[in-house]
């Protein structure tokens, strides 16, 4: 069991089986680390928002911080047109970011290293900009996809082109993560069965490696949470002003 | 003991599971739709709860903190700038009050010198004026007891040489011949 790197991404229910129709809907612990996660998140920030101080608790700096840092982050890429949206960037870049690091805990589990969820927060998202910008531009929204200043030869080739870009963008937004999480804990569990392997003797080396590993997945943990709440900006720039 | 048995039972069954389970899957368990449903529903749930939760309650005290934060150190600002404006108005204004009473001393005191200048010389004029009368009174007087002095004399001489010719001859001379003799001496004697 130990052997087979890949057997830390099953999912196994836990508890009764649940099913709707012929829909499983059972718990498992997938379903646990994302209560885990949106429990861990909730405390933290609700400590962290429940007493005001002029001068800030460790937690409630904790709050302040996160707050501005991803407020900065969306006024940055998105502009102001983008601060209806806040809640939604904190908490999918929190979620995101939570269920990284959880997953950094020997033994967890790793919800975004699942293409399924990390494809429907994607798709979810590339529904919701579509829609944000159809709703905002009406059908001059498809003016995303001419860009100006191209010579008319080279329009229906371009138009063609940026239409399956659109298209591949929950694509890329879901399998960036699920990949970089997956791979990323998949080498340390490799990593980690060359140091059971090779013992006392020649252990060290794998081990030393699977510590610098650590480091480098908590900044790819954090990074690709990052990178995920920044294109989600980013389709949504496009989306409220349409600079094409 | 029966319960103990079903909890092996459930423990050996769970991970034996897993591991024919995983042995028969062999690639990737995230390509298995299996449990797929059942992530989306809880993902959906969570991640519904988190934003619900987020968005409603803790985000807006955030905000509100960082905002009231924002305006009581403005507030402060403000206020330390008011209150500086207000220590230089009032070092101003009390270096005016100074300078002012400063110049109000000065008027006082050379108002007061010259007031009692004045009083000192009505007083020492009046004085004057008062002594220059007294003088004035008894030189009338001085004159007056001059003007009255040669007839008492010459009628004490009269009388004093009436005396002395009495005593002397022991006759009585006329009155009239001896006022007679005396005038003319004193005649004499003023004009010498």
């Amino acid at each position: 069991m130990a052997a087979n790197p890949m057997t830390q991404f099953n999912v196994y229910r836990i508890g009764p089986e649940i099913k709707v129709g012929e829909i499983d809907i059972s718990f498992t612990n997938a379903s646990l680390f994302m209560i885990i996660s949106t429990i861990t998140i909730l405390l933290i920030f609700n400590f962290g928002a429940k007493k005001n101080s002029i001068i800030p608790s460790k937690l409630q700096l904790l709050g302040e911080l996160s707050y501005s840092f991803i407020a900065k982050m969306i006024s940055d890429t998105a502009g102001s047109k983008a601060k209806p949206y806040f809640s939604f960037i904190f908490s999918l870049f929190m979620f995101v970011l939570f269920c990284n690091m959880l997953g950094m805990i020997p033994y967890t589990f790793t919800v975004t290293s699942h293409i399924i969820v990390t494809f429907v927060l994607a798709a979810f998202i590339f529904i919701g900009v579509t829609i944000i910008g159809f709703i905002k531009h009406g059908l001059g929204y498809l003016k995303l996809f001419v860009p100006s200043g191209v010579p008319m030869v080279l329009l229906p080739l371009i138009v063609v082109i940026e239409i399956i870009s659109y298209l591949s963008r929950p694509i890329s937004l879901s399998v960036r993560l699920f990949a970089n999480m997956m791979a990323g804990h998949t080498m340390m569990k490799v990593f980690g069965g060359f140091v059971v392997s090779l013992g006392i003797v020649g252990g060290w080396l794998p081990l030393g490696f699977s510590v610098a590993l650590t480091g480098l997945e908590i900044l790819v943990a954090f990074l690709q949470a990052y990178v995920f709440a920044i294109l989600t900006c980013i389709y949504l720039n496009d989306a409220l002003n349409l600079h094409h | 003991m029966l319960k103990k048995i079903l909890l092996k039972t459930f423990i050996v069954y769970f991970f034996l599971i897993n591991f024919i389970h995983a042995a028969e899957s062999g690639g990737m368990p995230q390509l298995d739709p299996e449990f797929w449903f059942s992530q989306i529903f809880w993902l959906v749930i969570t991640f519904g709860i988190l934003f619900l939760v987020l968005s409603k309650l803790i985000l807006p005290k955030i905000s509100d903190n960082l905002e009231t934060r924002k305006l009581q150190i403005l507030d402060n600002l403000e206020l330390a700038e008011k209150q500086r404006n207000d220590s230089e108005d009032k070092i101003k204004e009390f270096e005016n009050i100074i300078l002012k009473s400063k110049i109000e001393a000065k008027n006082i005191f050379n108002e007061s010198r010259k007031k009692l200048l004045n009083d000192i010389n009505k007083k020492r004029e009046k004085l004057e004026q008062e002594l220059d009368k007294e003088v004035k009174i008894v030189e009338a007087e001085i004159e007056e007891l001059k003007k009255k002095s040669p007839e008492k004399i010459n009628k004490i001489a009269v009388e004093m040489s009436g005396d002395m010719v009495n005593q002397l001859i022991g006759a009585n001379v006329n009155n009239s011949s001896i006022t007679a003799i005396v005038n003319d001496v004193a005649n004499k004697n003023k004009t010498l």
